[in-house]
């Protein structure tokens, strides 16, 4: 499709409201952003960026197949240390590739929303990851998302390639420092996973108290390939409103779905969806959501197309508070025989139980809610490499959560 | 003997129904009691109140500890006083690892020799009790109060749904959790133990049983002697003691 095409349909999608979500006003947010200059070594970072990063779950010091941060719409560092993986800035990518246009607004609509024409309108930043056939990532991509300006509508577009047999890490930290307290984050990503190809996505969000959040993702996976898709938010957030979805469409493909969230105000309307187009397709999604104040929607929706197909909802959410709010919706569409689907969902309070065992081996209530919090959050997560699984671990039992619980 | 526990006309109801009527009881520094009594007798409700499980509301009586009254401390604070308990139906409790739970009962316990002491190696880093087996479970309580070492262990029903094997390594254990292994003038830890047939009794040393029949601690005495005449006659005779009260 001509990019004139693009603009057109984005143009006239200009004040198409989400589907989802509450309405973001896109005009009481700054349009422009200033530029910051490019580091080319990742020690000469700010400190508060590498702070920042590092409340993400994206350690900048340790050993990663390639980093990106993006400070506020300037790209500031992009490297990539990995033979068969090209980790670049997508503004150059689209640059360096013509065929890139081929996969280029290809899985989320142009004029999807109002989002996501705005972040059509504007120059694209963002990352784009491509994995060569059969390669592998031993050490995760880590990519941060930084929003310093206050007041930003920040915009991101990215592509994410796993060519077929390839294996791909990434992990991507979006975060702002303390002192803005406004903003606005809206992302694209589309993920392309092909034949046998293995994908793990992680995300961690950890915005100010009135950042509004908008991501946009779908991903495409052929025959055999796979997906770990990890989400977590466990600081608070003005809004925050996401719907992933992932098409299966080839045999034996694979998706699976884990977030994590600990709302203490703010809304949350999180979910994911999974069309299971070909047979022998599977997948599963576990939300585990804790308020302490917040409103937390939890949406979940498999959708069976075929036969011969496996999927399986898990919407658990524990509220803490009485202010606290969790709205859990999981869906099952079966569209045809033979399909085998099924959900559970509960939300409630702590089981007396269990807090009475913890008690009973010394630990007083608020120690005895904390573990019990903690380890409700520690989703398993398969598909994942053990340092990224350990980072995730990490960020789930962090102390604070023992506030307000 | 110092009465390590000493429990003085304990009425305890819950959700408003009574419960446990007037009951008398005391463990002395060193001893290990069994408590007999058919089902729904009381037995579990007696154990939890002193545990202090806030839901079993105690009407009158109280209880007292090396001395103190804790009748009304939390559950927690009894526990760090050094009371403990496995419980009959533990709960399953996801994301916490059984390795974790022991350092929490405990952080100075060895936690890797406690968990193969008990057969437990394989379970380390398990959720607590999530999919364990009727033994698992019961072993898991007794890894836990071995790290714990509280001074006075209630134990309900710890051979409930266990094959032969299991029980013997649980009577190994509480015998070391209430010191039967050493001599009788050293021991300081006390416990006590409710068994439907007695066959833990078999693995562990008593010094003493009651029975419960209907909230009441009826009958005092030898434990063989006793679990004999419960095991000939049943409770029979027992309930005809209880109408001479």
């Amino acid at each position: 499709m001509p990019m004139s095409d693009l603009e057109d349909r984005a143009r006239k999608a200009r004040d198409k409201k989400a589907a989802l979500g509450t309405d973001v006003d896109l005009e009481s947010y700054e349009q422009e952003a200033s530029p910051h200059s490019e580091i080319e070594d990742l020690d000469l970072l700010p400190e508060d960026v590498r702070k920042a990063a590092l409340n993400v779950g994206v350690s900048l010091d340790t050993e990663s197949g390639g980093t990106y941060v993006q400070v506020d719409q300037t790209p500031i560092h992009v490297d990539s240390n990995m033979e068969g993986i090209e980790f670049l800035d997508i503004a150059t990518a689209l640059k360096n590739y013509d065929w890139l246009k081929d996969y280029w607004w290809k899985l989320v609509p142009v004029d999807q929303d109002k989002y996501t024409a705005d972040v059509a309108q504007y120059p694209p930043a963002g990352y784009f990851i491509r994995a060569k056939p059969g390669a592998k990532t031993v050490f995760p991509l880590k990519s941060c998302m930084y929003l310093g300006q206050s007041n930003l509508n920040q915009r991101v577009h990215n592509i994410v390639i796993a060519e077929e047999g390839s294996e791909l890490h990434v992990i991507t930290g979006c975060t702002t420092p303390s002192h803005v307290q406004r903003g606005l984050h809206l992302g694209v990503s589309e993920f392309y996973i092909k034949k046998g190809a293995h994908v793990s996505f992680t995300m961690i969000h950890n915005w100010g108290k009135e950042v509004e959040v908008r991501p946009r993702t779908k991903i495409h996976i052929e025959e055999g390939g796979s997906l770990s898709n990890n989400y977590v938010c466990l600081s608070p957030v003005k809004t925050l409103q996401t719907y992933p979805t992932a098409i299966l469409d080839g045999r034996g493909a694979v998706a699976s779905f884990n977030s994590v969230l600990y709302s203490n105000q703010g809304n949350i309307d999180i979910g994911s969806e999974v069309i299971l187009r070909a047979p022998q397709t599977s997948a599963d999604s576990v939300s585990r959501a804790v308020s302490v104040g917040g409103e937390i929607i939890a949406r979940g929706r498999m959708v069976g197309e075929v036969p011969d197909v496996k999927a399986h909802l898990e919407c658990v959410g524990l509220i803490l508070s009485d202010r606290g709010r969790i709205y859990s919706i999981p869906e099952l569409d079966g569209r045809c025989g033979g399909l085998d689907m099924s959900h559970e969902a509960a939300v409630g309070k702590i089981s007396e139980e269990e807090l009475e065992y913890l008690m009973a081996r010394g630990l007083s209530m608020d120690q005895a809610t904390g573990v019990i919090v903690r380890g409700f959050l520690d989703v398993e997560i398969k598909g994942l490499p053990e340092s990224l699984k350990q980072e995730l671990h990490k960020i789930t039992q962090l102390q604070e959560l023992h506030g307000g619980a | 003997m110092i009465g390590l526990l000493e429990i003085e006309d304990l009425s305890v109801s819950i959700g408003g129904k009574r419960v446990l009527k007037n009951v008398n009881l005391k463990v002395s520094e060193g001893e290990t009691h069994a408590l007999f009594g058919p089902n729904g007798c009381g037995k579990t409700t007696l154990l939890n109140t002193i545990a202090g499980i806030p839901r079993y509301q105690v009407d009158g009586g109280r209880i007292r500890f090396k001395g103190e009254d804790i009748t009304d401390l939390p559950m927690y604070e009894r526990a760090k006083k050094g009371i403990g308990i496995a419980f009959q139906h533990p709960p399953a409790i996801r994301g916490l690892k059984l390795r974790d739970l022991i350092k929490l009962c405990n952080p100075q316990a060895d936690a890797d020799d406690l968990l193969t002491e008990m057969d437990l190696m394989d379970f380390a880093d398990r959720d607590v009790n999530r999919g364990f087996s009727g033994g698992e479970v019961k072993r898991s309580e007794m890894v836990q109060l071995l790290a714990q070492q509280p001074d006075f262990v209630m134990l309900d029903e710890p051979d409930s749904g266990v094959d032969l094997e299991n029980i013997k390594l649980i009577g190994k254990a509480i015998t070391r959790i209430t010191q039967k292994d050493i001599k009788p003038s050293k021991r300081t830890k006390s416990g006590i133990i409710i068994t439907h047939f007695g066959h833990i009794l078999d693995y562990m040393k008593t010094d003493k049983a009651h029975v419960m029949i209907e909230g009441t601690v009826i009958c005092s005495g030898d434990p063989r002697e006793i679990l004999d005449e419960i095991k000939k006659s049943g409770y029979e005779r027992c309930a005809a003691c209880l109408c001479q009260i």
